[in-house]
């Protein structure tokens, strides 16, 4: 499957990763190449196999609805890049909810 | 002289409402919900998506997933499965949402509601399991998003469960919607599932909104129209909605597929984001969960558990209990079925004490912010004050002080009337004597009343109340000033 | 150069249990191993020097006070850098995680603990286990200890070095496509990928989720049995844990191969070996033979496909996987105007070129329009490659084949080429896609002096037959994982041989 530079930078804007006009053209041509690989599986099953999400059916598996100890605000935000009062930090957001 | 030809329109409406559960816990972490507290200290590494960090589902979830299926006359599906939806927020802790896709616990119902035209059914397409994401607070100017310089996370709400309900675009006008929110309400509340608050976000409305010419198959654009916070909301923003679109068509305007907001000052909806440029979502199976398969024997306990659903409720209070189905409505509407039973079980009439708990009581719980159930007399009391007033022991006036009383809390109506002497006096002698020396004192107007002026008696019936403390039987007194006057 | 770091992890424990050794020697042992060697291997990214001393001293303190011990109490260990470990840094080695430091601990740190196991050091990977060379890694490359010019396999390249090395008797790594075995074949050790849902996931850095799984290295097949039976078994927080009982791997471990039915794979015994594997590979299923065997002819058909399904599935799950990491909540972050910027800004910068790569892939195959072509197919031929497995295993009790199709390549070779690195895995992956065990066993060198490893897979949960049959082999072939040659590092207690 040939991509185009289109093609990449949409997939590029979903995925959120900015790139450089060089990397572009770089993962034009690198994807081109894998996908065109991978689309091997296309005459590998029919449409009559049933896709498998899990290798070890399992169903049912649930918790109790019991109350555990959650984590202190402060161990919550230790990791955060920026925090003010309490919170998580980020700069304006623009787009309203995906 | 051109010929203006007039279209009407249909509207169709589909309505998407989410219902945060009152579970204990989160749907995939034991974090406890606890509403109102500081933030990010209900969290855990699974809510707040760190590495490594893996989700397993909350038993009652599914429980009261299937609760609200089955009330809602679904199929519980025999085996459903989790999908990640997929879209990048900073409220949202893996950039994923867990949801379901197109293998949802429960498909196919419906809901009856009943409007102005008679009874309406609404089909349920599906009811999901997905989770709740943080919450953002825009710092700024506005403290809305729009011209918010950043934006402060907190993930408390990250990860409370969340049942989706889809209807099927079958509403046709803003009162049926009102309706079917409002029914569908109601049923949650019965359940005991959430608490079910528009205004709070624990239950939230999202309308679908096109029209059609009338007698058109094909459907028109849709517009889907967020931030509804109450069924009054709901009912204006779809009037103002469906008028809009219109406007539009009729001045040969397209309609745009996309989201938009309700404005509830403003009372329009404006542009939120292009459906048009969709997201696309990527859904796949979670391969973090497993398949949720719940057995018949679980399905039929749970059935078995149902309470009595608010239409079972309207149709016994009428057929039953014999009360006008406005008044079946209300009492069911103000979830005062419970009360009302205790009422008629301790001797009371249904009707008297429907109409105390629908007037008085409710008017005192609304008038205080409370939920009428919530107003602190039982069904007993209620039955006992309903008794003193039918065995003429309270006037029906000194029974609404006597309710008051026994909402603040200072006993039980017998216990009030003796404490303070109210019994009503229905002794003739003793009325008597009273309705004579008002008559006496009050002769201009006992004279207006022999000379034909009946309205005039009903100042001497004051009085007379008046005198005794208001324990005078005013019936009795009526027909004692009558009789002294008009012979 | 101490001795004690030659020793397998049974006889160090044998060792210390009989009060011959403390267990400060022990780490004191194998911390002086790692300084002498890990400036040329690099196999760790964080040497934790105080806490393995200060957990061995008080493993030692606990055996005097005559209080119960795990079942590896001292044995040091070399722990792959994806498996969260409360308030010291947990890398994956991206820069996307540099310096973040997880508020709680893995399932399976907690059981190496419960085992009174000594972590040594987080080692070095190919960044969030995207590789098969360590060359992915965003901080460093670990060297071959076999050919110190050479890659040690990947993504698990800094566990397997390090176990090659002396550095520990023992390492974690995980496996999602072959990142344990590949590495153990070319590091000439034991390595082993469990049935998936045998080690719990919970707290381990995903990136393939239907895929990855924890497993130990060991420079004997019976350092690694125990070792997966101190960390396997049901987990309550990781929804794919399998509950059942594990499995009892050492029970008939040396019964020997007498009346087992071994199936050789047609298809991996095909073209696209090297010859110094192949006739190691020849070899090792001739003694099998002789040690009583039934080698069996079985086909596994759709096992070609196993590649292209591979890397549409890996790549879609590690797509969605990697999206928490936005610069929001931990980790990296390099700043934007609006939110949306930063966290494109962060990913950019925070992520490698593979990993880039991989996110690109998997965003593709999931979205709309080719999600039926590209996921929901390869997870078709998933479902072929299953029943493949399910009838050889009719006919025989394990399979056995190359685990993979070179032995170590040179630094650089193939980091250009991403296809010619994902075939690589040619041999390793349908065992993940199916969820099956499988096991890399030493059996000798090439041509080139470099090892050499062969693959025994088995059934779901058939974990006892694998250990059964590579313990029987390498009893009789015995390996001596010493790494020698020309370019190799020196062996402990004396020069490179």
């Amino acid at each position: 499957m040939a991509l185009s530079t289109d093609d990449v930078r949409h997939v590029a804007r979903l995925a959120r990763l900015a790139l450089s006009d060089e990397e572009v053209e770089a993962l034009r041509s690198q994807l081109s190449d894998i996908l065109a690989y991978a689309e091997q599986v296309g005459e590998a099953a029919g449409g009559d196999v049933p896709p498998t999400s899990h290798a070890y059916p399992l169903a049912n598996v649930f918790r109790a609805d019991e109350p555990h100890e959650s984590l202190s605000p402060e161990e919550a935000i230790s990791t955060a890049p920026e925090a003010e009062d309490g919170r998580f930090r980020v700069p304006k957001i623009v787009g309203g909810e995906a | 002289m051109s010929t203006v030809t007039e279209t009407t329109y249909e509207a169709v409406i589909g309505l998407e409402v989410h219902v945060e559960l009152d579970t204990r816990t989160k749907m995939f972490c034991s974090c406890a919900i606890d509403f109102g507290g500081e933030p990010n200290t209900r969290t855990c590494p699974v809510c707040l998506g760190q590495p490594g960090s893996l989700p397993v589902v909350n038993r009652e979830a599914v429980a009261a997933a299937i609760k609200l299926g089955l009330a809602l006359g679904c199929r519980i599906a025999p085996t459903s499965e989790f999908h990640r939806k997929n879209y990048f927020y900073p409220d949202m802790p893996k950039d994923y949402q867990i949801s379901q896709y197109d293998v949802p616990i429960c498909l196919g119902g419906s809901l009856r509601v009943d409007t102005s035209e008679g009874e309406k059914v609404v089909g349920i397409t599906r009811v999901h399991m997905e989770e709740d994401t943080g919450k953002s607070l825009h710092v700024g100017t506005s403290g809305r998003i729009h011209g918010a310089d950043y934006s402060l996370v907190d993930y408390n709400r990250a990860g409370i469960p969340l049942l989706e309900i889809v209807s099927e675009p079958d509403v046709r006008s803003a009162e049926e919607a009102k309706a079917y929110l409002t029914e569908l309400r109601a049923i949650v509340l019965a359940l005991g599932i959430s608490d079910a608050k528009l205004e709070e976000g624990s239950m939230r409305c999202d309308a679908n909104i096109s029209i059609r010419p009338a007698g058109q198959a094909e459907y028109g654009t849709r517009v889907e129209v967020k931030n509804m916070n109450s069924v009054r909301s709901l009912g204006r923003a779809i009037e103002y909605e469906i008028a809009r679109q219109i406007d539009m068509v009729e001045a040969g305007e397209r309609i745009v597929q996309e989201t938009r907001h309700w404005n509830e000052d403003a009372g329009t909806t404006s542009t939120l984001r292009s459906k048009e440029e969709a997201t696309d979502y990527r859904y796949f199976p979670d391969p973090d969960l497993v398949a949720v398969a719940p057995d018949s024997a679980w399905i039929e306990q749970i059935r078995a558990g149902l309470p009595e659903l608010p239409a079972q409720a309207r149709t016994r209070l009428r057929d039953e209990l014999g009360l006008p189905a406005d008044r079946a409505g209300t009492v069911v509407g103000n979830r005062l079925v419970g009360r009302l039973d205790e009422a008629v079980a301790a001797g009371a009439s249904a009707p008297e004490a429907a109409n105390w708990l629908v007037n008085e009581i409710t008017g005192w719980a609304v008038e205080r912010g409370m939920e009428p159930a919530e107003a602190p007399v039982t069904g007993v009391q209620l039955a006992e004050l309903v008794a003193l007033v039918g065995d003429g022991t309270l006037s029906t006036k000194l029974a609404r002080e006597v309710l008051t009383d026994v909402l603040e809390g200072k006993g039980s109506p017998r216990g009030i009337v003796a404490e303070r002497g109210l019994e009503q006096i229905s002794d003739t002698g003793a009325l008597e004597a009273i309705v004579d020396q008002v008559i006496a004192e009050q002769a201009d107007a006992a004279q207006r009343v022999r000379d034909g002026n009946a309205k005039a008696i009903g100042a001497l019936v004051g009085a007379v109340m008046k005198a005794s403390q208001g324990k005078a039987n005013p019936a009795m007194v009526n027909e004692l000033l009558r009789a002294r006057l008009l012979g | 150069m101490s001795e004690l770091v030659t020793r397998t992890a049974a006889e160090l424990r044998d060792l210390l249990a009989a009060g011959e050794v403390s267990a400060r020697e022990v780490a004191q042992a194998h911390l002086d191993r790692i300084r002498a060697t890990d400036g040329r291997v690099k196999a760790f990214l964080k040497v934790l020097d105080e806490q393995a001393l200060a957990h061995a001293g008080d493993v030692d303190r606990r055996r005097a006070a005559g209080e119960p011990l795990g079942p590896l109490a001292g044995v040091p260990l070399a722990l792959k850098d994806i498996l969260a470990t409360k308030g010291i840094e947990t890398t994956c080695a991206t820069r996307i995680l540099e310096t973040y430091r997880p508020p709680y601990d893995a399932t399976v740190v907690k059981r190496l603990r419960q085992a009174d196991v000594v972590v040594l050091g987080k080692t070095n990977m190919d960044e969030f286990a995207m590789g098969s060379s360590t060359e992915n890694s965003a901080f460093s490359k670990t060297y071959n200890p076999w050919d110190l010019a050479r890659v040690p396999g990947g993504s698990s390249g800094g566990s397997s070095a390090a176990v090659a090395a002396f550095d520990a008797p023992l390492g974690i790594g995980t496996d999602t496509g072959g990142s344990i075995r590949q590495p153990a074949a070319f590091c000439g050790i034991v390595g082993v990928k469990p049935t998936y849902g045998l080690v719990s996931r919970f707290g381990l850095i995903a990136f393939a989720s239907s895929l990855d799984q924890v497993g130990p290295f060991a420079r004997s097949v019976t350092d690694a049995a125990l070792l997966l039976d101190a960390i396997a078994g049901h987990d309550p927080a990781d929804s794919t844990s399998i509950p059942e009982a594990k499995p009892d791997f050492l029970a008939g471990i040396d019964k020997g191969v007498q009346g087992l039915r071994v199936g050789v794979v047609r298809e991996f015994m095909a073209e696209g070996m090297e010859p110094g594997v192949r006739a190691r590979v020849d070899e090792a299923v001739a003694r099998l033979e002789k040690l009583g065997a039934t080698v069996v002819d079985v086909s596994l058909p759709h096992a070609s496909y196993g590649v292209a399904a591979y890397y549409l599935i890996a790549p879609s799950e590690a797509s969605s996987n990697l999206s928490r990491y936005d610069g929001v909540r931990y980790g990296l972050r390099v700043p934007g105007e609006t939110a949306e910027e930063m966290m494109a800004n962060t990913r950019a910068a925070g992520f490698g070129p593979e990993v880039k790569r991989r996110i690109m892939i998997g965003t593709y195959a999931l979205s709309a329009g080719y999600y039926d072509a590209y996921y929901a197919q390869a997870q078709r031929v998933r479902t072929l490659i299953i029943r493949d497995f399910a009838e050889a295993y009719a006919q025989c009790d394990v399979l056995v084949g190359p685990t993979t199709p070179s032995t170590a390549f040179t630094v650089g070779e193939k980091v250009d080429d991403p296809l010619a690195m994902y075939l690589n895995d040619v041999y390793t992956i349908p065992s993940n896609l199916a969820g099956a065990p499988a096991l890399s066993l030493p059996i000798g060198l090439d041509e080139h002096h470099l090892p050499v490893g062969l693959q025994v897979m088995a059934p779901v949960l058939g974990e006892p037959a694998m250990f059964r049959v590579a313990r029987a082999l390498e009893a009789d072939l015995a390996f001596d994982p010493t790494p020698r040659g020309a370019n190799a590092l020196e062996t402990p207690g004396g020069a490179a041989a």
